[in-house]
């Protein structure tokens, strides 16, 4: 892992979709709806989906990343995606 | 993906749609002069109970997260509340528009405890003057009332949706006063020549410097204000975008469903035309938006038309269906009300033409012997 990885660090972060966000499946990717904010946000990736919806079941993002098989060179933009995603509350971070 | 792409994305429509409208009836206390489904009475086919939850179970199933419930005035109907109840129930939140007059203290306090529940007031001017010139004697005053109420239950920020004319553009910051009075939210959404807004458009919409006016002041308020993106015809007018996806969503990721039932590409073109089939026929709502053939070509790529040559065509998306239809210009060419101009010669065309071979709307609901309002 080269130490830009290791740098970001939503990727050791632990994470999981909130559990008022309901995923809808669409060509091109999905859509998100968070019932509490009532926000839609579009994931545009089908891959972005699966990391997503995985999340809960891995200890970190890059775990989780790992797990799906998702090529170490797209962490980056994984990492980018998941920060936007945080921000408009479509995943959240856990807590122990 | 970058957002041209998901705009192109959007355009070949989506598994379901997004923004689902679903007028539940045509009765109305009030008569607006612009309503866009020309509601007053009652129509004696409107769904059942029944029915409208057999539609809610398709939705759900689809995965609708939302519906904006409308009408005629939607509370009129005497399950109003079970019909909302059972589409929280299965996870589809409920934003509907009403005008105010079935929100008393106690259908307040009901609607503050519910979840998913947003409610859009309707007022079409700061003051009564302005207001009840388009929507009816008292109706001012009965809209701040139900405000009222709502604030007292403890509702939180609900929204006052205003369509916007030229009677009341001079009023934005007034309506603007007005929702943050409130600790509401402001929406602003575009007069379409639809409805009973056919005879009335002419006097009511904006003038030019009028738009120039709302585009400048929506893209200083930024997401404070809703617009339903109705305004995505403004974006010639300057580099910068309103916020929104700046597209026609008609049978792509919107659609209507009207109280007997038929699904029309969208809120504001209730028309043979445009209409793409009937909840109640076999394969109900689904069929429709999956396989009507309306849809299906609406979300085949279109034609720019005369509106090609133009270089605002990218920003602009030439405009509002439903505002070239009910005006009789052709849908591959300027809204009537394009930035530029280029909608003017047709409008003068269109004026030419015999009232009786323009397009009207599909139903009339309006009650007999009325009044008109003064406008």
């Amino acid at each position: 892992m080269s130490t830009e990885l290791i740098a970001h660090p939503l990727l050791s972060a632990a994470l999981e979709l909130h559990p008022q966000v309901a995923l809808r499946p669409e060509p091109f990717g999905a859509l998100a709806y968070h019932y509490g904010n009532r926000r839609l946000v579009f994931l545009k990736h089908a891959d972005v989906v699966t990391v997503a919806k995985a999340l809960a079941d891995h200890p970190t993002l890059a775990d989780t990343l790992r797990a799906c098989g998702i090529a170490e060179r797209r962490w980056p933009s994984f990492a980018t995606a998941f920060q936007s995603l945080l921000q408009s509350d479509v995943v959240r971070e856990r807590r122990p | 993906m970058s957002v041209e792409t998901l705009a192109t994305q959007m355009k070949a429509g989506l598994d379901a749609p997004i923004c689902l409208t679903w007028e539940l009836t045509y009765a109305c206390n009030l008569q607006c002069v612009h309503c866009l489904s020309s509601s007053g009475q009652r129509d004696p086919r409107e769904l059942t109970t029944a029915e409208a939850m057999a539609v809610l179970d398709e939705l759900k199933a689809l995965q609708v997260f939302y519906i904006n419930i409308g009408g005629g005035e939607p509370m009129v109907r005497r399950d109003f509340f079970d019909l909302v109840e059972y589409s929280v129930g299965n996870g589809i939140g409920v934003k509907f528009s009403t005008n105010g007059a079935f929100i008393d203290a106690e259908k307040a306090r009901r609607l503050a405890a519910m979840d998913y529940v947003d409610i859009q007031l309707s007022v079409d001017g700061a003051d009564a003057a302005t207001n009840d010139a388009v929507r009816g004697e008292g109706s001012f005053a009965t809209a701040t009332r139900a405000m009222d109420h709502l604030a007292e239950a403890g509702f939180g920020p609900f929204k006052i949706s205003v369509v916007a004319t030229r009677q009341n553009v001079p009023q934005l910051d007034a309506f603007k006063a007005l929702a943050d009075r409130y600790g509401a939210q402001l929406r602003l959404t575009r007069l379409r020549p639809s409805g009973r807004a056919v005879d009335t458009w002419d006097q009511l919409h904006p003038t030019q410097a009028q738009q120039r006016e709302i585009y400048h002041w929506l893209l200083a308020h930024g997401d404070n204000v809703l617009t339903g993106d109705s305004f995505f015809h403004l974006n010639a007018l300057g580099d910068e975008a309103l916020p929104g996806l700046n597209l026609c969503g008609a049978g792509r990721v919107v659609c209507l469903i009207d109280p007997v039932g038929d699904v029309y590409a969208c809120p504001f073109v209730i028309h043979d035309e445009f209409l793409a089939g009937n909840v109640r026929n076999p394969g109900g709502f689904t069929e429709v938006w999956k396989r009507s053939d309306l849809f299906r070509s609406l979300r085949e790529p279109q034609s720019a038309g005369a509106c090609a040559s133009c270089g605002s065509f990218d920003a602009c998306q030439g405009g509002c269906m439903a505002a070239k239809f009910f005006t009789g210009l052709p849908l591959d060419g300027p809204d009537p009300e394009c930035v530029s101009g280029h909608g003017d010669a047709g409008l003068a065309a269109a004026a030419a033409v015999p009232v009786t071979l323009k397009p009207r709307p599909a139903q009339d609901h309006t009650k007999p012997a009325r009044t008109p309002a003064p406008v």
